[in-house]
């Protein structure tokens, strides 16, 4: 023991950090935030060295190029011992980052953390939330894999889409004319020393801070803060009510960051990487890409938005959300802090989580899309197809073979583009199923050129099958008299 | 005050300043334009070139087939993402078509159904008539068209850059031309 207190000794000497470590450690805390409540900052911190670790380790054999990305990804699957395992940590790893950083952010927001005098350490933050996010995203790309290149192609077309500098944004992002080699080249790039370069200045400044000015005290309802007495009531507080950080609150900080290190290992170990899926070659188009999970809210927005709002809300959007974000402890900097005495930030919570969660779950079987297989892969039910003529019959295959079935649904089966057309029948008159399929309207393309005379009779004939039994079906009001007599 | 001290090293420490500065600036005009190469070296149609896509006589007349050709700028490590696909539609006689398969909304791969004579796109649902032009879903034009020539029986494509709503030559739909080089 002597001789290791002796080492420790001779090195202190010379490296003079015991004294501030020790300071750091202990400084007093309030007694309330020894909590639950204040141990995602930490953990978030945790992720983030673990990123760094498996991160360098997947270096050790990927190789950033186009033409060998995906196969040394294979490689890393299949071949390198272990690779599996470490390209799981560094996928789920990633999930969790981004899951941690939000949820740290929203119980610093909850908490009123952001209000005078940690206005900077919020902004500061702002920029690690968006640096992890860029993270995701360039990440998702190094998998070099069939949703990686279509995503690619979905952000060059976002980019192009900027006034002016369209086309130079898109060759800026892509490091040449189409999506290829120097596009992965700078994506790594990117992702391996800018960003994580950023990200590690920007946490020690964050912490800097947070050591600095002291951890957010625990909002009490009534407890206003206010520029010209705050600092003096926190200090006020860590001297009457005060606790070392060590040993009083870190020990929830560490238990937690063992956690979720375990929660990382057991999903990595228990579900393994994240693909690659089909090779990134352009010619295969027969491929549905879809973006990672923390970017689904953003795909089924795409699909969503009228057209004529979508370009100014990608490139507006985004900068009025981050403008807002900075604004924040500048526009609300003093008063409650307490979430029992700001119903307007905890329902604006509320809501965004609502949203996010629905377009999010959306994404997961994006009604939008065609059903791209449904006409050759789901036939239509056979109930529907009792008892009908010959003509009805024939109208069926035609719905069928025209690929209807791509965006409507029978029987809750194939596309949901365009409305289920169980009981069609019943909402549309035979001219208006006439008019509708030939002429087309709304998102509904016209079929006059694809259908002829004698496929239109049939299909509307088919069409005018499909309602409940014992349903009437739709009748044209001026010829009500007609069919009567 | 020892103030001659204080100028003398004063004014030293602030040419060095300038120095470095200047320096950084000197150094900052490569830097900037080799993050821009990427930007200025397609200046004109410095990218795009003909390519052929293989003989008009592959392509029979009245359908739309999927027809695939190496980019004509690439780089050492494109590997297969060089490797470009697109619709060719033969009209009639001499008129063709050529569709980029990307989706004028956000550039996901578009597929053709000749049974409905429609192009749909898997991603968010926009959809085509046969000539391109815009039947369905969000995007707000029709599909990109290469410009096209037919040269001793060889389909040929201007190509070259990943087609993008942003790209104003994309715009340009050549229609019917006949066989001459349409878009020159």
């Amino acid at each position: 023991m002597r001789l290791i207190s002796r080492i420790g000794k001779w090195f202190d000497q010379r490296l003079q950090l015991a004294a501030p470590i020790k300071e750091a450690v202990e400084h007093p805390v309030p007694r309330s935030t020894a909590s639950w409540w204040y141990i995602f900052g930490s953990a978030a911190l945790t992720v983030f060295v673990l990123q760094l670790v498996t991160g360098v380790l997947l270096a050790l054999t990927y190789v950033p190029s186009a033409a060998e990305a995906w196969n040394s990804l294979q490689s890393l699957n299949h071949e390198v011992t272990l690779g599996w395992f470490i390209r799981a940590l560094h996928g789920w790893g990633s999930n969790f980052m981004v899951a941690i950083v939000l949820i740290h952010m929203v119980q610093v927001f909850i908490f009123g953390a952001y209000k005078y005098p940690r206005e900077l350490t919020w902004v500061v933050g702002v920029f690690l939330l968006i640096m992890t996010l860029a993270m995701a995203f360039t990440g998702q790309v190094l998998r070099f894999d069939q949703d990686a290149y279509w995503g690619l192609g979905i952000g060059a077309s976002i980019a192009s889409r900027t006034p002016v500098f369209g086309l130079a944004m898109v060759r800026l992002m892509l490091g040449g004319p189409i999506i290829g080699g120097p596009t992965l080249s700078r994506f790594f790039a990117v992702h391996v020393f800018v960003v994580p370069g950023a990200l590690i200045a920007l946490v020690g400044l964050h912490l800097l801070m947070v050591l600095k000015l002291g951890i957010n005290e625990w909002p009490m309802p009534g407890r206003i803060v206010r520029k010209a007495t705050y600092e003096s009531e926190y200090h006020e507080l860590t001297r009457k009510d005060g606790v070392p950080f060590f040993p009083y609150a870190v020990w929830k900080d560490l238990f937690f960051s063992a956690v979720i290190l375990a929660a990382v290992a057991v999903c990595a170990a228990y579900f393994g990487p994240f693909g690659p899926t089909g090779q990134p070659d352009p010619t295969i188009i027969q491929t549905v890409p879809k973006p990672d999970f923390f970017f689904l809210w953003l795909y089924a927005l795409l699909a969503l938005l009228p057209p004529s709002m979508e370009t100014p809300a990608l490139l507006i959007g985004p900068v009025i959300v981050i403008a807002f974000l900075i604004a924040l402890p500048f526009l609300f900097g003093e008063g409650e802090k307490s979430w029992r005495r700001r119903p307007i930030a905890v329902l604006s919570i509320l809501l965004i989580a609502v949203a996010l969660r629905t377009f999010t779950s959306l994404a997961g079987f994006s009604p939008w899309s065609p059903v791209m297989n449904a006409w050759s892969g789901e036939p239509i039910p056979a109930k529907i197809l009792l008892g009908r003529t010959a003509l009805e019959r024939q109208g069926a295959v035609v719905f069928q073979a025209k690929q209807c079935h791509n965006c409507h649904a029978l029987e809750s089966e194939g596309g949901q583009r365009g409305p289920a057309l169980d009981t069609v029948a019943a909402r549309l008159t035979k001219d208006q199923l006439i008019r509708q399929v030939l002429q087309g309207r709304g998102n509904m393309p016209a079929y006059g050129n694809s259908l002829n005379p004698a496929e239109t009779t049939a299909l509307i004939a088919f069409l005018q099958t499909l309602h409940k039994p014992g349903q009437a079906p739709a009748l044209d009001a001026s010829r009500v008299g007609e069919s009567s007599q | 005050m020892t103030g001659d001290q204080l100028s003398r090293r004063g004014v030293l420490t602030r040419l060095g300043i300038l120095f470095n500065g200047l320096m950084a600036v000197v150094l900052a005009i490569p830097f900037v334009g080799f993050i821009l190469s990427a930007v200025t070296r397609g200046r004109g149609s410095g990218y795009r070139s003909w390519i052929t896509l293989g003989s008009a006589s592959q392509f029979p007349e009245g359908e739309t087939r999927l027809a695939t050709f190496r980019n004509p700028y690439v780089s050492p490590s494109d590997g297969k993402t060089a490797d470009t696909a697109c619709w060719v539609r033969h009209v009639e006689g001499d008129r063709f078509q050529v569709f980029a398969v990307n989706c004028a909304h956000l550039g996901c791969p578009v597929r053709w159904f000749p049974q409905s004579g429609l192009f749909l796109c898997p991603c968010h649902g926009g959809a085509y008539y046969r000539d391109g032009s815009r039947a369905a879903g969000p995007p707000e034009r029709g599909m990109f068209e290469y410009s096209y020539k037919l040269e001793n029986g060889l389909v040929l494509i201007q190509a070259g850059e990943l087609p993008t709503p942003g790209m104003a030559s994309a715009r340009v739909g050549c229609g019917p031309c006949g066989g001459k080089s349409p878009c020159a």
